[in-house]
């Protein structure tokens, strides 16, 4: 199969998964396809994007895609907000999971700024492509800005320097912010652009410091262990030849960042340390689920599996998990690399060609009835999403151009240093 | 003492390891000193921390080592059954021998007036034990600190232990719970959870070892999971109670509550400073709950007092007493002005693997503006490390960027507290990555880290970044060209092509 035929097939299948698992009614995309999962609003951002991406390669009709986020914006825009733990969210920010039928809060989890940040950035990408003037295009661009002005970024920052993870109606805030690099790029580009509620840019310039210029493996670069650190932000966000203080000083930028992230994900398979089977076209050590629970001795000691988790390298976690999709996703900053992994895990697994759809994790090294080892049971959102998103960035820059043109992510971008390129 | 002189050079408060060897190091520069102690020579390193603890630790190890036999090409031995009472009498025993090699005897010989029994300061020159007094020209307190107790609830009630009285059980705690992710708890939870016991570990904070790297903090909570300690991290101890035999821990993380029954609880969430009952206030030495306000030369608010160790206040280095007593002892007895910050004092926490930090961490370099790059070999790409099956961990040598100037390092792996001292030796020394980098090492040695670490940023130094094709950008016209013909730019024609 040709590359294209390849890339188009996967790109298809994620994009069932959105089809498939959003409730018409509200918008809300379920968090993975299992039995009884709530919806996640990172997915439901995600979801947003996806439409556009649909409506560009002909899968909806425009209209149909407008009025699906129109759904979702309105869902939004109507639901309750308030300091009680039942209700949608609280000064303008979402939970992290919400029941996919009444909107509320699920699983008592936390108010999220960094998934309210993934929601936003879906619905900046709606409401830069819904740029015609139709009542309902009208109305994606009007909800989505006022939902935007809602969110009060400032409070998330709790009196600190930073944001704070998150906040429970039960207990306050989270008492620790980001720490390192990884995805609040995104987050904090929101953050500083909003016209109500900004962060200072001392809040960005603060959280950088906690950065780690690193030589591993021959490579320079930003550390982070897991991929999806490497990925997330780019999903809407071109990074290339734009850099802020800390890349200007380093002459690099996010975007090259990511490739030497592969570059030293797929060495540290080459040596594959813990004997886990992988290899340079078995790579991809991100956050997904994983085969908790199990136990098995292997090589003389016993190896502990851990569930959905962030695994990373060089630096582990490392239980032999792989997640797929993360790998799928590395498709825009190395292309050859990522095919070249999916058709090995195609190779392995080609019952994944039924519905071209990869999985969430997969180990090779655990225990199960299958010899050819663990695989994650049904499909995450997340992953998904950020599959349709990375190739249709390799195929057209299709959400890339449109961040390019969104004034909340260029002035948010600006306000964090970044300088140069399509800036 | 069968006499007293009329006034010491050097009196010293408290017998533990500052103490001891500030005594020793004055003595060799002719003072008069004198040395109290209310307690046992030793202090707390000697008789209840850095080495019983490591003792316990050697053993964990071993059964450790036992149970992964297999690993190794070896056969487990079969019913491994652990004997703590054995274990504690070890533990013991090697403490009674190592304390055998400084009795008082000893020190009375080299010219040390050792007095047993309590001091208090009865002016600015001058210290009461029992019902002598002691004057001098400089004094120096050092007399540690206790366990701190955090304020939990039930804890008094239902009883706990703490590194003071741990290393005195008899009976082995099949059920334990470590409250505290600081060095102390992270290394007793792992040997207790060798040792058989079914140990649970809560901490306050996102990460264990809290002022420690993320990285190396990481690869430790891996560990102690591996070794099947229950983790809890951001979680509080919210209070403790008993029901019967079990003592009932309370958990909490934000609005997730848990419990955990367990036999024992050991607490180990920091130190409290002695300085109660010192009469420090009459000797005009500022304090306060935190510990006594020192200055950069180790000297109080009474300039001609000193203090050193655990008792102070935010000088921020555990195991400093070499330090200190050479510090004291210039700055006391020979108007000196040796600066603690000028020291370069390594420390490592002694679980498996163990941590060890030297100089600055990142962290603290980019917060003061100072460009720093990590030259990061992982422990699994040295051969000895391989071999030995020692492969978890790294070695990070912090460099000023752009130059071969070591700012720091952290290294992460199973005897990281003597591969820290190439570089501790090489920083005091003023050496850089090139000297580093030279050094010969027989071969195969895991030390071979260091050295691989210092030869990437040397070839680095060489050869220079490589740039991105967007970094052309911020160059001057004049040296973009420089920079494409030296190879500096990578290739990168359009987002198609791998880098590699």
């Amino acid at each position: 199969m040709l590359d294209d035929e390849l890339i188009e097939r996967l790109q298809r299948g994620a994009f069932e998964y959105f089809v498939e698992h959003t409730n018409p009614a509200n918008g809300l995309v379920a968090d993975t396809s299992r039995d009884g999962a709530p919806a996640s609003i990172a997915v439901v951002g995600m979801g947003l994007s996806v439409l556009v991406v649909a409506s560009e390669r002909g899968w909806l009709a425009r209209e149909d895609a407008a009025a699906r986020a129109l759904v979702t914006l309105r869902f939004f825009e109507s639901s309750p907000q308030g300091p009680d733990p039942a209700v949608t969210g609280y000064r303008g920010f979402y939970y992290h999971f919400l029941d996919r039928v009444t909107g509320q809060r699920a699983r008592q989890c936390e108010l999220s700024p960094i998934d309210t940040a993934l929601l936003f950035a879906g619905v900046f990408t709606v409401v830069a492509y819904f740029s015609a003037d139709t009542v309902d295009e009208k109305e994606i661009r009007t909800l989505g800005l006022e939902l935007y002005s809602r969110v009060d970024w400032d409070w998330a920052r709790n009196g600190k320097a930073t944001i704070a993870q998150g906040w429970m109606p039960e207990s306050g805030f989270y008492h620790y912010g980001w720490e390192g690099y990884s995805e609040a790029s995104l987050l904090y580009a929101l953050a500083l652009a909003s016209p109500t509620h900004p962060v200072p840019a001392a809040s960005y310039a603060t959280w950088s410091e906690t950065y780690q210029w690193e030589h591993i493996y021959g490579s320079d670069l930003l550390y982070a262990g897991p991929l999806f650190v490497h990925q997330f932000s780019h999903a809407w966000i071109d990074f290339r030849n734009i850099q802020d203080a800390f890349m200007r000083e380093k002459r690099s930028d996010y975007f090259e960042n990511t490739r030497r992230a592969i570059d030293v994900q797929r060495e540290y398979a080459r040596r594959d340390p813990k004997q886990c089977g992988y290899s340079t076209d078995c790579w991809g050590l991100s956050a997904g689920d994983g085969p908790a629970g199990e136990t098995k001795p292997a090589h003389g000691r016993e190896r502990l599996f851990l569930g959905y988790s962030a695994r990373g390298v060089p630096f582990g976690p490392d239980d032999g998990t792989i997640c797929p999709t993360a790998a799928l996703a590395s498709l825009p900053f190395a292309p050859t690399h990522a095919l070249s992994a999916v058709r090995h895990f195609l190779e392995i697994h080609p019952e994944w060609m039924d519905t071209w759809r990869l999985p969430s994790g997969f180990n090779r090294v655990s225990a199960g009835p299958d010899p050819r080892g663990w695989v994650s049971p049904g499909f995450f959102g997340l992953d998904q999403g950020l599959v349709v998103l990375m190739i249709e960035n390799h195929r057209s820059e299709l959400l890339w151009r449109l961040t390019r043109g969104c004034p909340a992510i260029r002035t948010g971008l600006q306000r964090a240093g970044f300088e140069g390129g399509w800036l | 003492v069968t006499g007293t002189p009329d006034r010491y050079d050097l009196v010293i408060v408290g017998a533990g390891a500052a103490g001891l060897i500030t005594a020793r190091a004055a003595i060799g520069h002719g003072a008069r000193v004198a040395l109290v102690e209310r307690d046992v020579l030793g202090g707390v390193c000697l008789n209840v921390g850095c080495i019983p603890s490591k003792t316990l630790i050697r053993t964990a190890r071993l059964y450790r080592e036992m149970r992964d036999a297999e690993a190794f090409g070896g056969r487990a031995p079969t019913g491994i059954a652990v004997d703590f009472p054995a274990v504690m009498d070890r533990v013991r025993a090697i403490r009674a021998r190592l304390a055998r090699r400084e009795p008082a005897e000893r020190l009375r010989t080299m010219g040390i007036d050792v007095y047993a029994g309590h001091a208090r300061f009865a002016s600015s020159d001058s210290v009461v034990v029992g019902e002598v007094t002691l004057r001098f020209e400089a004094a120096l307190v050092a007399t540690g600190a206790r366990p701190a107790r955090p304020p939990i609830p039930g804890l008094d009630e239902a009883g706990y232990l703490t590194y003071e009285n741990v290393f005195e059980l008899r009976e082995h705690p099949a059920r334990l719970l470590v409250i505290g992710g600081g060095p102390s708890g992270c290394e007793l939870a792992q040997a207790f959870a060798r040792l058989g016991s079914q140990v649970t570990i809560v901490q306050n904070e996102p990460m264990f070892l809290g002022h420690e790297e993320r990285d190396a903090a990481q690869l430790l909570s891996d560990a102690l999971a591996r070794d099947g300690v229950a983790i809890h991290l951001d979680t509080e101890t919210i209070g403790v109670r008993r029901e019967g035999k079990d003592k009932i821990a309370d958990l909490r993380r934000d609005a997730t509550a848990a419990t955990v029954a367990v036999d024992q609880i050991l607490v180990g969430v920091g130190h409290a400073p002695n300085v109660d009952d010192l009469g420090l206030e009459l000797a005009g030495v500022a304090f306060d709950s935190t510990g006594i306000a020192v200055d950069d030369f180790l000297r109080t608010s009474n300039p001609r007092i000193f203090a050193a160790g655990d008792v102070c206040a935010g000088t921020g280095f555990p195991h400093i007493e070499n330090a200190a007593g050479r510090i004291v002892v210039a700055n006391a007895l020979r108007s000196g002005h040796e600066r603690l910050s000028a020291e370069i004092i390594p420390w490592c926490t002694f679980t498996d693997p163990e941590i060890a930090h030297v100089g600055m961490y990142v962290r603290d370099a980019r917060r003061n503006n100072v460009p720093v790059k990590s030259f990061t070999v992982l422990m699994h790409e040295v051969d000895r490390a391989i071999v030995d099956g020692e492969e978890d961990g790294f070695v990070k040598l912090h460099v000023r960027e752009g130059t071969a100037e070591l700012l720091g390092a952290t290294v992460v792996a199973s005897h990281a507290g003597d591969l820290i001292n190439e570089i501790s030796l090489a920083m005091s020394a003023g050496l850089d990555l090139h000297a580093l980098s030279r050094a010969h090492q027989p071969y195969p040695t895991q030390s071979q880290a260091i050295k691989m670490a210092a030869h990437a940023g040397v070839e680095h130094l060489s050869r220079g970044p490589t740039l991105p094709p967007a970094a052309l950008g911020a160059l001057p016209m004049d040296q973009k060209s420089d920079a494409i013909a030296s190879g500096m730019v990578l290739a990168r024609p359009d987002v198609q092509g791998d880098s590699s």
